[in-house]
């Protein structure tokens, strides 16, 4: 009976991502629907990756040992870059596509170039979270753990903090680079390809969950602090909401929902 | 639900599945990349207990559908079974059971404890450990013989002989938990060494999580009986699109040939008067398709094979008055399958030899434990009450006495008190008709086979052991004692059919050969796939050949490899090499002095060439042919049959076995707490971001636009 380890790993990984979902997009149709088509864009870029991986398999034989790792890295790298290919491809996307809305129907206001970054973010995220969780999560229902070959026990939750970490990262990347986009700031694209390409590859470089995970989730909280600035939150804004003191501001800055 | 299994790498391109296929390979594993082989190992070299039925009972093992697991306990003296019976905090247990230890007692134990015993790993004991283990029962095929209460009472149920006296019938024993046997002796280390990692606390107090645990799998479709089973699948095929049988009779063929080629389109005329001689094919054991019968079915019938090809090489057959008929009967351990078939199809014209046409029976059992020079003759003395029979019976006896007489390592004795007869072919064909047949046996009261039909009927068993530092090939060759005296044996059993034929001239240059005899063994016990099974056999048939030896189970599917071998070895020594070509032994009816039904050819694979590049293929052309196996109660849908067998074997869908490491119910709970923590936590601080997200994100050029 494992059921207990399968529920648990899932809260964990998705619990975040679903929450986000079910107060910030459930709730509009519009949203519903670009993180969809986010979520296909990173399908898109997966198949892409594995296009190129299935050649370079082809092209090298097979062949085990040490050429097998630097074909995982050049993999890695690889996939990265066409993920954040396909980020500017949406971006490209939305871009026009909000320019269309505003054509068809003038009087709605279309969504924000912000708040499609963040849906994206999340698209991208849950998509890819899923990709690389699923399949250790159908394994976590039993009735073996892991650890007969030495592992460490803790393997399950592990996944399941990294699939966390990634989901969130995703979510910041994807507001970070849509600004970085709108901006016409190269720089900030640039940052988040390195610290995606970062992420991914520190953990080639350790079999230490540990190390990984808290790497992983310094550079959540430094992206983390960015997009929440990017977004248009401060320490000021951040003090009056912890503060409750948000009456006042009402009086000057008219609720729009 | 998605499963890794086997998978050649990760999703490609999935950078997620790339972080953990990473962290698999840098940690240096197996070179496994997929998570469920960083959980479980699989053990491959296994066999199950399966559930067999027939007309009144299930027989066998089963596990629950989704498999049985339990922590794993190493018993390896009686003393263990205390933790897993009573003391052991972790129940259920799998338990890891010493092969020696694999008794009527123990099961008993085991038995009584379900709630605790999720399953049993059986290792193989090592040689000579057991004195002796036999899970048939102690009274085989009772009931399906000549004798019943109503027909020589004073004989049923082996009340004057037991002749499997050491039978603990453990195989024919239902067992609600699975049994698996561990054929591998490293994957029974690996198993052990998980355990004592793992499951061995210190001092002997409860040892700490996670544990090592063994799941096995092996769930059966059938329940019941044969009646209930085959109803089923008959209700199945007959209404569904897609029937889910669930379960087989057991059948195979017979494999017999003539000493002169009769016309098999026809029946026999009733003046042809037919010598048998017959065999039995198959043994069993606990497990599933792990029968090496070496003694309880190898010895006799490649006794039967060597005989044949003696009596083949007499200069006279084909002026012999009365004919030779070699059968080597499938299925007998199982109730007499082959031989009630057989006799029902000569009762129904099925088959071109006729009851009428039998002059006499001569059956070999089991012949390879002589412990002096004695061979005992079993007659059936109900039968002897008609005064014709039992004068004839006299005759058959004579005559074999005399033509044993010639031959001094073996002497032909009679029993000294009527007794009954043991477990033969020779019942089924006394139950249809008086005829006078003999039983030759190594034994006069029970047997000497101390491991009738278990898994340690060996080589070993009958003494066929080879001097180590030899090839196979000096293997294939090398003349043994057993081998010898199994020719021993074969040239009585030539002589005297030639003499029941009625031959006189040549009956002592009919000699059989000691090495046919080795080859035989070897390949049959020791290993199948030699030069020899190879260039006998059908170019299509060679993968049927392993390196190990041939089980001799009847089987489901069919024909088998023994039935296929022992054709085809029959064929070759029996049968004539032709010069015809592929197609014309593939159709020979329009090659003139040729005929089908006379003959059967079979296109070989032939011996190398003497440079060894390729092989010499030829046509042989003997008369060995195939005949049905299958009970004949299933042919009349009788599956309730008192009369005729009635086993069947259950289908499966998994058979399979792995160990792999258990967490303790503490950390599943502490996963479980720490998602829903987490869930609840998040679901909490979104809710509150996303209340105050106008007060928190300022947009200033696009007010009210963000709302998050």
């Amino acid at each position: 009976m494992t059921a207990p380890v399968f529920f648990g790993c899932a809260f964990i990984a998705f619990g975040p991502a679903l929450a986000l979902y079910l107060f910030t997009i459930a709730t509009d149709p519009l949203r519903v629907i670009f993180l969809i088509a986010g979520a296909f864009f990173w399908l898109v870029s997966l198949l892409l990756s594995s296009v190129f991986w299935f050649l370079v398999r082809v092209i090298t034989d097979n062949r085990d040992g040490p050429v097998q790792n630097y074909l995982l890295i050049f993999g890695v790298l690889l996939s990265v870059c066409i993920q954040e290919l396909f980020r500017l491809a949406y971006y490209r996307l939305l871009k026009k596509a909000s320019e269309g809305l505003k054509s068809i129907n003038p009087e709605e206001t279309a969504p924000s170039m912000r708040l499609l970054a963040y849906v994206s973010g999340l698209g991208f995220g849950i998509m890819s979270g899923v990709f690389s969780f699923v399949n250790t999560l159908s394994n976590a229902l039993g009735p073996g753990t892991v650890g007969i070959h030495g592992d460490s026990p803790q393997f399950f939750l592990n996944s399941a903090f990294m699939t966390l970490v990634i989901i969130m990262l995703h979510v910041f990347w994807g507001i970070v680079f849509f600004d970085g986009c709108e901006k016409n700031k190269w720089y900030i694209l640039l940052t988040v390809l390195l610290t995606h390409l970062l992420v991914s590859t520190q953990t080639l470089l350790s079999p230490h969950y540990e190390v990984n995970l808290v790497t992983a989730y310094i550079i959540m909280v430094l992206m983390g602090i960015w997009a929440f600035c990017v977004a248009g939150g401060s320490r000021r804004s951040l003090k009056l909401c912890l503060l409750c003191q948000d009456k006042d501001f009402l009086l000057y800055n008219q609720r729009s929902r | 639900m998605a499963t890794a299994r086997g998978g050649s790498g990760p999703d490609p391109g999935s950078r997620g599945l790339l972080l953990l296929s990473f962290s698999v390979v840098l940690a240096g594993l197996c070179g496994g990349n997929s998570v469920e082989r960083k959980i479980y190992i699989p053990l491959n070299k296994t066999a199950p207990c399966v559930r067999l039925l027939n007309a009144t009972h299930q027989i066998g093992c089963q596990s629950s559908i989704s498999g049985d697991t339990g922590v794993i306990h190493v018993v390896e003296k009686e003393d263990d079974l205390k933790w897993v019976l009573t003391d052991g905090p972790n129940p259920p247990y799998m338990v890891l059971l010493e092969g020696k230890l694999f008794t009527r007692d123990i099961m008993e134990k085991l038995k009584g404890e379900t709630s605790r015993i999720a399953g049993l790993a059986v290792t193989l004991a090592k040689p000579n450990s057991t004195s002796s283990f036999s899970p048939s029962v102690q009274c085989p095929n009772d009931g399906f013989g000549i004798y019943s209460n109503s027909y020589g009472p004073e004989f049923a149920h082996c009340k004057k002989t037991l002749w499997n006296e050491l039978g603990n019938g453990l195989a024919y024993d239902d067992f609600s938990f699975p049994i698996f046997l561990l054929e591998d002796e490293n994957e029974t280390k690996v198993i052990k060494q998980c355990y004592q990692d793992h499951n061995l606390g210190q001092n002997g107090s409860a040892p700490s999580f996670p544990l090592c645990a063994m799941q096995l799998f092996s769930h059966m479709h059938a329940v019941i009986s044969t009646a209930t089973c085959m109803r089923r699948s008959f209700i199945q095929s007959t209404f569904s699109i897609n029937p889910e049988i669930v379960c087989d009779p057991l059948s195979d063929y017979n494999v017999w040939s003539m000493l002169k080629p009769i016309n098999t389109s026809g029946g026999l005329e009733p003046d042809v008067r037919v010598v048998v001689a017959a065999t039995r094919l198959d043994s069993r054991s606990f497990f599933w398709n792990v029968a090496p019968g070496a003694e309880s079915a190898v010895a006799s019938f490649v006794t039967q094979l060597a005989a044949a090809e003696a009596l083949h090489k007499a200069p006279d057959v084909t002026t012999l008055p009365r004919n030779v008929m070699f059968v080597f009967f499938q299925g007998e351990t199982f109730d007499y399958i082959g031989s009630s078939r057989m006799v029902y199809d000569m009762e129904n014209g099925k088959f071109p030899v006729r009851l009428e046409n039998i002059d006499s029976f001569v059956e070999l059992g089991q012949v390879a434990l002589r412990t002096s020079l004695e061979l005992w003759m079993h007659t059936d003395p109900m039968s002897q009450k008609n005064e014709s029979v039992k004068n004839q019976v006299e005759d058959l006896l004579v005559t074999l006495e005399q033509s044993g007489a010639d031959t001094p390592q073996v002497v032909l004795s009679r029993l000294v008190q009527s007794q009954a007869l043991p477990p033969s072919s020779l019942q089924r064909f006394l139950r249809a008709r008086n005829i006078s047949g003999v039983v030759l046996a190594d034994h006069s009261g029970s047997f000497h086979n101390r491991y009738y039909q278990s898994i340690y009927d060996t080589a070993e068993n009958i003494n066929v052991t080879y001097p180590e530092s030899q090839s196979p090939e000096e293997d294939l060759n090398f003349v043994t004692d057993t081998a010898k005296a199994l020719a021993d044996v074969a040239t009585v059993l030539a002589r005297a059919l030639y003499k029941l034929a009625g031959g006189t001239n040549f009956n002592n240059s009919i000699q059989a050969d000691p090495q046919t005899v080795t080859r035989l063994l070897y390949g049959f016990l020791v290993r199948a796939n030699n030069s020899w099974f190879q260039s006998i056999l059908r170019h299509d048939l060679r993968s049927y050949l392993d390196d190990g030896p041939l089980q001799h189970y009847i089987a489901v599917s069919s024909p088998t490899n023994t039935t296929y071998v022992v054709q085809y070895a029959l064929a070759n020594l029996t049968g004539k090499v032709t010069n015809l070509t592929q197609e014309q032994c593939q159709d020979p009816s329009k090659v003139p002095n040729e005929s089908k039904d006379l003959y059967e050819y079979s296109w070989v694979q032939g011996p190398w060439n003497s440079n060894k590049t390729e092989r010499l293929p030829r046509c042989v052309r003997s008369t060995v042919r195939l005949a049905r196996a299958l009970s004949p109660a299933f042919e009349l849908s009788q599956w309730s049959s008192t009369e005729y067998s009635t086993w069947a074997e259950s289908r499966w869908k998994d058979i399979q076995a792995r160990i792999f490491l258990i967490a303790s119910k503490e950390l599943e709970f502490i996963t479980l707490i720490v998602g829903f923590s987490i869930l609840v936590f998040s679901l909490i601080v979104t809710y509150c971001i996303n209340a105050k997200a106008d007060v928190l994100f300022v947009a200033p050029r696009e007010p009210g636009a963000v709302s998050y």
